[in-house]
Formats: C-alpha cells, sequence, structure tokens
C-alpha cells in the first residue's frame, strides 16, 4: 500500500554521503553511526550477553494491520510480520543476500548435487529435532504437504509463481525429499527462502484449508508460538522455549496496529511502541527523530523504486524518444532533497543498488532541459501555438496517475509538470484512490502513466521476467505483471537465460546487459530508491535491517533488551 | 399496538431489502475491488490474482452475488471477511465493545453537561452565559476532530505527559484505572462535539415550552419558578430528547471514525474505514445491514418510548 506523509516542504537537511553497501557491510551499528543517530563508540561497545530465558516484551508498531496468518495464502507485507514469528523457511537470506539454512540443513546446489540435471532435479536435506509448537516433530512430510497444498486446485493460494513447475515431490527419508522441475528455474532457490513450511498433521485434517481454524491460530515452527489477538488493536506471541535456532530470548513480542502514521510516531515518542518498522517514519519527522532522546533511528535498505511507469502502449509515451525526453527533464534531485528530505537514493536502475546483479556503470541521468528540447526536436515533436509539441496530429499530451493523499508523491506531479511543460509536454494529472487505483487500472495497463513504488525482482532474486517479458503483458495474455506492456525479444532472451542459468557469475552478465537495455529503452523512468526511516528504543539489542527481508522483524527471535 | 409493531417491522424488512441492494450494488460497482491491496504489492502475477477472483466468486454476475448474499444473510450466515478469513459476525462482535465503551461514556459526558448548558442558556436566554455558549457551540462543531484529536495527543501526551497517546489499554495492563486513563483523551474530543449538539437541542426543546401558555398560567397561579422549570418545562422539554437519543442509539454502535483512527481505539470506525478502503466487501456490508438494523430499532425504541413517556400518544393507539 502507498506510503502517506503529510509534511510540508521545507529547504533539505543535509544528509550524511554514504553509500549504502557501505552501510550493510558495517552492519546495524554502523548503520547508526552512519545515520548520524547515536555514537559510534556506545556503538562499538561490545553488547551484553542475551538473558538465559526469555525475558521481556517488544511492542512493534504497525501502520497495518497484520489480518492474514495462513503463510501461503493471500496476504500483504505487513503480515510477514506474524509469519516470520511463527513459521520458518528452509533457508532465509541475510542482509547480504546470503542464503542461510534454517529447517534444511544445506542449501541445495549443483556443487553439493542437491540441484542436478541441469536445474531439474532437486533434492533437500531437512534438519533434525525441529518441533511443532505443539510438540510434533516435523519431518520431510510437512515440506511435500506445503508444495502440494500451494498448487491445490481450490486452495486460495498467494502465488504459484516458480511452484507451478514442481513435479514428482517424493519423500525419500524422514529428513529428506527430492522433486523434479518442469523446467530449469533458477528463482525458485531465492522462492523457497520466503516459502514458509506449515503442518501436514493439522492442515490435512481441516475439512477445508482455506477455512481451517488454523489460519486465525496458526502453528509453526518458529521462535514465537501464536498468542492471542485483539482484532483491529493488537497481536501477541510468546516465546517458544523449544525453538531449534537462535534464541527467541524475549518472552513476548507484541504487534501493535496504530493506523494513522503521524498517531504512530507520538506513541513512538512517547514509549508506547518499542519500535516503528514497515511503512516508517514519515519522512516530514525524521529531523525531529534523530534528536530523540532514547530512541535510534535508522535509514533502511529497501528494494522498492519509486518510478514514473510509462503505458508502452500509449500513442504518445511508446515513442522511445519521448521517454528519453522526459528522463532527461524529470528533476530527480529535486524530488529527492525538496520533496522526500533528502532520504531516499537516486538510481538507474530497476534492480536495488544492494543486490549482487546490480549494475553500477549504468549512465548517470543529468537533468538537462536543452537536452530534452534537443531531443524533441530531433524527433520530429514541433512545438504548436499552444506550446505543447504535436507529432503526425498527435499532441504530446499525457496523464499522470497516482494514490489520491499520498501528499509527497502529489507535490512530485507540481514539480514534473513544471518542468515537462518547458519541453512542450502537458501532463495532466488523474489519482484515484488506493483501492481503484491498484486494481484494473494498474493490473490491466488502463493508465497511461503512473508514479509507482515496486521491486522488479522475484522475492530476492533478480530475475524481473514477470515484470518485462513480453509473454508476461497482463492485459494481453492474462499472465505476468508486465503493467508497462515492455515487450523486446533480446530482452526476452536474456530474461530466459537468467532463468535458466544457475552460476552466479554467469547470471550476473546477463542482468547487468538487461539493466543496460532498460536504462535506454526507459520502460520505466526510475526515480529513486528507497530508503526509509525506522526507529527503535535504545536498549534494543538484534534488530538488523535486512533489505532480503520484507520486514525487519526477520530476526526477531534473537532481539534481547541490554538490562 | 401489536398491529403497529407487526406494521413497523414489515417496513423495516423491506427497508432492509432496499438498503442491502443499494448497497451492495454501489459497493460492488465501485471501481477497484478487495484484490488491488495484493496487486499492489508485486509478488502476485495475473494468473495469481484471476484464480482468487474466480476463488472468491467475484467474477460472477452482480445480481448472481447478491442473491448468493442474500441467501446465506437469511439463513444467519453473514460471511467470511476476504482479510482474515472470520466469520463477518464475530469481527463485529469483536470491535462492539470498545466502540460502546468510548461511545457511551463520551455520550453520557455529553448529555450531562450539553443538557446543563442547554437549560441554563434557555432559562437565561441572551445573558452572557447563554452568548458565551453559542458562540463556544459554533466553534466546537466548526473544530475537524482530526486536527483537535492530535492538539490533544501533543499537548496532553507529548507534551505535558499526563495522558497516554492512545490504544485503549497499556498491553500487558488491563486494570480499570489503566483504561480510564486511556479513555479520556478521545472521550473529551468526542464529547466536544456532540456536548455542543445537546446543548443545542435542550436548548431549543426548552425554549419550545418555556413560552407555552400553560407555563404562563403557571406562574399566574403563583407555583415557585423552581417547580415550574423541574415539573412543567423540563418535563415536556425531555419529550424530544427521547426521539434524538433515539434516533442516537446507532452511532452509539457505529463508532468514531476519525477519532477512533487518531486514538488508535479499536472500534467499529475504524473497522469500517479499514474495510472499505481493502474493499473487504463482506464486512462493509456487515457492518451496512447491522447498523440499518440498529437505525430502525433506535426509531423503533423512540416511538415506543415517546408513547410511555407521553400517554397522549399512548392512548391515540396509533
Amino acid at each position: 500500500m502507498t506510503k502517506k506523509s503529510d509534511g510540508s516542504v521545507t529547504s533539505a537537511f543535509p544528509m550524511p554521503a554514504i553509500h549504502r553497501r557501505d552501510l550493510l557491510a558495517l552492519g546495524a551499528g554502523g548503520l547508526l553511526a552512519a545515520s548520524g543517530v547515536g555514537s559510534a563508540r556506545a556503538q562499538t561497545r561490545p553488547a551484553p550477553p542475551p538473558p538465559a530465558k526469555p525475558t521481556g516484551q517488544v511492542v512493534v508498531g504497525l501502520s497495518q494491520e497484520p489480518t492474514a496468518f495462513n503463510p501461503l495464502m493471500p496476504g500483504i507485507e505487513v503480515d510477514e510480520t506474524v509469519w516470520m514469528q511463527i513459521f520458518n523457511t528452509m533457508w532465509v537470506a541475510d542482509p547480504k543476500g546470503n542464503l542461510i539454512p534454517d529447517l534444511a540443513v544445506e542449501i541445495p546446489s549443483e556443487a553439493n548435487g542437491g540441484i542436478s540435471e541441469g536445474g531439474l532435479a532437486w533434492k533437500v536435506k531437512l534438519r533434525p529435532g525441529v518441533t511443532w509448537h505443539d510438540g510434533t516433530p516435523f519431518t520431510a512430510e510437512d515440506v511435500k504437504y506445503t508444495l502440494e497444498l500451494i498448487n491445490a486446485p481450490g486452495f486460495k493460494a498467494r502465488t504459484r509463481v516458480g511452484h507451478a513447475f514442481v513435479r514428482d515431490i517424493k519423500v525419500t527419508g524422514p529428513l529428506e525429499l527430492s522433486w523434479r522441475m518442469e523446467k530449469a528455474y533458477a528463482p525458485y532457490l531465492a522462492l523457497l527462502s520466503n516459502t514458509f513450511i506449515v503442518p501436514k498433521h493439522i492442515l490435512e485434517k481441516a475439512a477445508d484449508p482455506n477455512t481451517a481454524p488454523f489460519n486465525q491460530a496458526p502453528v509453526g515452527t518458529g521462535p514465537f508460538k501464536w498468542g492471542t489477538r485483539t482484532p483491529g488493536d493488537n497481536i501477541q506471541l510468546v516465546a517458544n522455549d523449544k525453538f531449534h535456532g537462535k534464541g527467541p530470548y524475549l518472552e513476548r513480542a507484541v504487534l501493535k496496529y496504530v493506523p494513522e502514521q503521524t498517531s504512530l510516531y507520538a506513541q513512538f515518542r512517547t514509549g508506547q511502541v518499542d519500535l516503528i518498522i514497515g511503512t516508517g517514519i514519515p519522512a516530514n519527522f525524521y529531523a525531529e527523530a534523530v534528536k530523540l532522546p532514547g530512541r535510534k533511528v535508522v535509514k533502511i535498505p529497501s528494494a522498492s523504486l519509486e518510478m514514473l511507469m510509462p503505458n508502452l502502449e500509449h500513442p504518445v509515451l511508446k515513442d522511445k524518444a519521448v521517454r528519453k525526453a522526459l528522463y532527461a527533464s524529470l528533476n530527480k534531485q529535486a524530488i529527492i532533497d525538496i520533496i522526500y528530505y533528502g532520504l531516499h537514493i537516486p538510481t538507474e536502475s530497476f534492480s536495488p543498488q544492494d543486490s549482487w546483479a546490480y549494475n553500477p556503470n549504468l549512465p548517470k541521468h543529468v537533468y538537462d532541459l536543452a537536452l530534452a528540447n534537443k531531443i524533441l526536436d530531433d524527433a520530429g515533436w514541433k512545438r504548436s501555438g499552444s506550446g505543447t509539441r504535436m507529432k503526425d496530429g498527435v499532441p504530446l499530451t499525457f496523464a499522470v496517475s497516482t494514490t489520491t493523499g499520498a501528499a509527497l508523491r502529489e507535490q512530485a506531479q507540481q514539480l514534473m509538470m513544471q518542468d515537462w511543460a518547458q519541453i512542450g509536454a502537458k501532463m495532466t494529472i488523474n489519482n484515484m484512490p488506493a483501492a481503484v487505483i491498484w486494481g484494473e487500472f494498474y493490473t490491466r495497463s488502463k493508465f497511461e502513466s503512473l508514479i509507482v513504488g515496486t521491486a522488479f525482482r522475484t522475492v530476492i532474486d533478480p530475475d524481473p521476467a514477470a515484470r518485462f517479458a513480453s509473454d508476461a503483458i497482463p492485459a494481453k495474455s492474462g499472465a505476468g505483471a508486465n503493467q508497462m506492456q515492455w515487450a523486446n525479444a533480446e530482452v526476452d532472451q536474456l530474461l530466459k537465460d537468467g532463468q535458466t542459468t544457475f552460476d552466479q557469475e554467469k547470471r550476473k552478465a546477463i542482468y547487468w546487459k538487461l539493466q543496460e537495455i532498460a536504462r535506454e529503452e526507459l520502460p520505466i523512468l526510475p526515480i529513486f530508491q528507497y530508503a526509509p526511516v525506522e526507529g527503535y528504543k535504545e536498549g534494543l539489542i538484534g534488530y538488523e535491517p535486512n533489505v532480503n527481508a520484507r520486514q525487519n522483524t526477520w530476526n526477531m527471535g534473537s532481539w534481547y533488551w541490554a538490562r | 399496538m401489536s398491529g403497529f409493531l407487526l406494521q413497523r417491522l414489515m417496513q423495516a424488512l423491506l427497508l432492509l431489502l432496499i438498503v442491502s441492494m443499494i448497497g451492495f450494488a454501489i459497493l460492488h460497482l465501485a471501481p477497484g475491488g478487495p484484490l488491488s491491496q495484493f496487486a499492489a504489492g508485486g509478488e502476485m502475477t495475473q494468473e495469481d490474482l484471476d484464480r482468487i477472483t474466480e476463488q472468491l466468486g467475484l467474477n460472477r454476475p452482480l445480481p448472481v452475488q447478491y442473491a448468493e448474499w442474500l441467501w446465506r444473510m437469511l439463513s444467519g450466515d453473514w460471511g467470511r471477511s476476504y482479510r482474515d478469513q472470520q466469520p463477518v459476525l464475530h469481527i463485529i462482535g469483536g470491535h462492539i465493545g470498545p466502540t460502546l465503551e468510548l461511545m457511551l461514556s463520551s455520550t453520557l459526558l455529553a448529555m450531562l453537561i450539553g443538557a446543563w448548558i442547554g437549560i441554563i442558556g434557555a432559562v437565561k436566554r441572551y445573558s452572557l452565559f447563554d452568548g458565551i455558549a453559542t458562540i463556544g457551540t459554533m466553534i466546537a462543531l466548526s473544530i475537524p476532530t482530526f486536527w483537535f484529536g492530535l492538539v490533544v495527543i501533543y499537548v496532553f501526551s507529548v507534551g505535558l505527559g499526563w495522558l497516554p497517546s492512545g490504544n485503549r489499554f497499556t498491553i500487558g495492563d488491563g486494570s480499570f484505572l489503566n483504561r480510564l486513563h486511556h479513555l479520556i483523551g478521545p472521550c473529551i474530543v468526542l464529547a466536544l462535539v456532540s456536548t455542543a449538539v445537546w446543548s443545542r437541542y435542550m436548548r431549543s426543546s426548552m425554549l419550545d415550552v418555556i413560552n407555552q401558555d400553560f407555563v404562563r398560567t403557571a406562574r399566574a397561579k403563583g407555583v415557585p419558578e423552581r417547580q415550574i422549570l423541574m415539573k412543567h418545562v423540563l418535563r415536556n422539554a425531555l419529550l424530544p430528547m427521547i426521539t434524538i437519543t433515539g434516533l442516537h442509539v446507532p452511532s452509539l454502535l457505529s463508532g468514531a471514525l476519525v477519532t477512533e483512527t487518531v486514538f488508535t481505539w479499536p472500534g467499529m470506525g475504524r473497522l469500517f474505514l479499514d474495510s472499505i478502503s481493502y474493499r473487504d466487501y463482506p464486512v462493509v456490508m456487515g457492518i451496512l445491514m447491522f447498523t440499518a438494523v440498529m437505525v430502525l430499532l433506535g426509531s423503533l425504541l423512540a416511538d415506543l418510548l415517546y408513547g410511555v413517556a407521553d400517554p397522549r400518544i399512548a392512548r391515540s393507539g396509533r
């Protein structure tokens, strides 16, 4: 959903210029020091050891309410704050993008024989000694059941991307299983890092898994057990003292829903919530938040990009020259500095800058109105009497849509409109409420162009096939998520190669090339990569932002208070 | 009386049917839908979205969807929320408690203070007190609740630290005093506006009676002023207030949208807002029907109470 903020525009304040990868390399302590919060010296002091048994509680403030507790069913990002505590995946991605075994003992690869026949045959060995919260041992049957349930015809699975290729799942031992893939699909490894395993012994007894009591009181293998839920207010989770991993060190975790971001920030200030994560602290409160006593405020890495998404079937926007001119006359730095308080990171790529596949050598964007005008002159877009350019009787005019009430985006629209008027492009505004704009207007490409914040990858895998392949245009084939309607034969081939290659270096070369083409063709006009602000109370140890997790509660099992 | 009740019941059922049809049509014909929230996340592809649309039955003709919903309603099944798969009645039940707690306390406070202001204002018409009360009322009615709520939080919570900045109680402490402490902020905000409303009702109702002939007759007979006020004026002035109270019942249960949002109060108002923004059709329809039933019950209750309070109406045997 849309990030909202209602800050009035003031002059931007200076931000420490530091690269995100440097921040990640520093770890959380370094992050804090780099964000200009707290003293670096204080952060380098060794942390006190965790408590011997789970102690205390943490209250996590969320501006959206987690409501979907079956981790295989439709849900939104905030629901993952619950899934991550209750359930486990076979492996998880750490902040550097490395996969770390969790319910599995190792990550299957071509080197260890876990993946063979060019990616068609998979074998996984599972960790011994893991139990479900009700004491039942976890086995390979649970993994088999989970993968089969996702593909079961009547089950409301959130997504079958990747899972639909799985065939012939065989349990080869209590803690071993194998399956075959209909086609080689490298991103599946990443997809499984976000596929939570559910208990067969509970769900198979349900008359209908879609409405099973389990969906309201989930049972998993994770560091926290389901406690209580007060709908519309909070969810309480309690420590699982039989957890197979590190921790949990907290006795209780409370996920507190505070729907209004200003109220949420007020509760963070007054100490009623210990952390703000997810949509985070609104940009307009950042300058004040860093000065709050007893609070740590962190700019966190995020894989989401803010972009102008053109509809490439639009009579004006399908012209590459128009897109190049619009990009050259898009004052990205002003948008970041003036509207977003200098928080976010300019980018040229659809790939997050923290990814191993990110290409740092793309041409840098330069704000140049003269260049933009020249591009349009050369392409035959002539100025008419009204000042708006024309070509073959078509005026250079188009609408930009975004969510009504997204104040900062609405301000960005004003800036765009002013700049583009100077190159003879007439932009109009057509904003709508979230439930309208992200419905068929978006999914079926009924827009002319959008300001949207989204990620172009498959979980943590750099594969953007669902967003860029010509057979993934929902408006044409009813499949995929290529709402721009980009169709490019060379790109299609690269996407296929990227999906069927398992060697990371070879894949990197493929995705570098893909980013070069996207930078040249501009199927999206990237504005910035998000760097949202999260905050937490001093004394909380273990919080670590992770660009490869959809929520920064990914490691809550290892959080504790310094006492 | 029973004939009157039966007639009212038939009218109510017809009204409910019309309300449900209109509500269902408007809700489903409005652009967007319950899957928008998933589409915006970017994780689900069109195949996923289409499959879930079919599984939810959202791709069938609207009359078919309505007929099925109505049939289920009549058999007592209000459906399940798209968001958390819980039965709608269970969800509504979970939000009524907090709403009632907030609305009853703020309404009682507002009625008491408002009635007092209204009575004094009517008795001492055009006095300094009445002038101040009238201006105060106008200001209170004009203040945006959202803004006032945030001001209360910033002054009393962030600034002075006297009140919590929201929530119904501190997690881990549900004691009566703790709940009362949390109730003060939203109660003040809600009571401010309703006090203004109730005081105006009371004032105009009192003025209607004060100028009637029987009051003048009582004065001429030498009845003490205090007795005139309490026995004649107030008793008659309270009659219209009964109707207003009856009509106020639904709002006691439908919650305060803005205040509940600002103060993180998990009541019906916020449930409605969330359900609308996520296009959670079953819950929105559930709240709509629930509120419609409450409105009808409220007006029926007002009519019945009116009959009890005023023997003339009871005798007319409507």
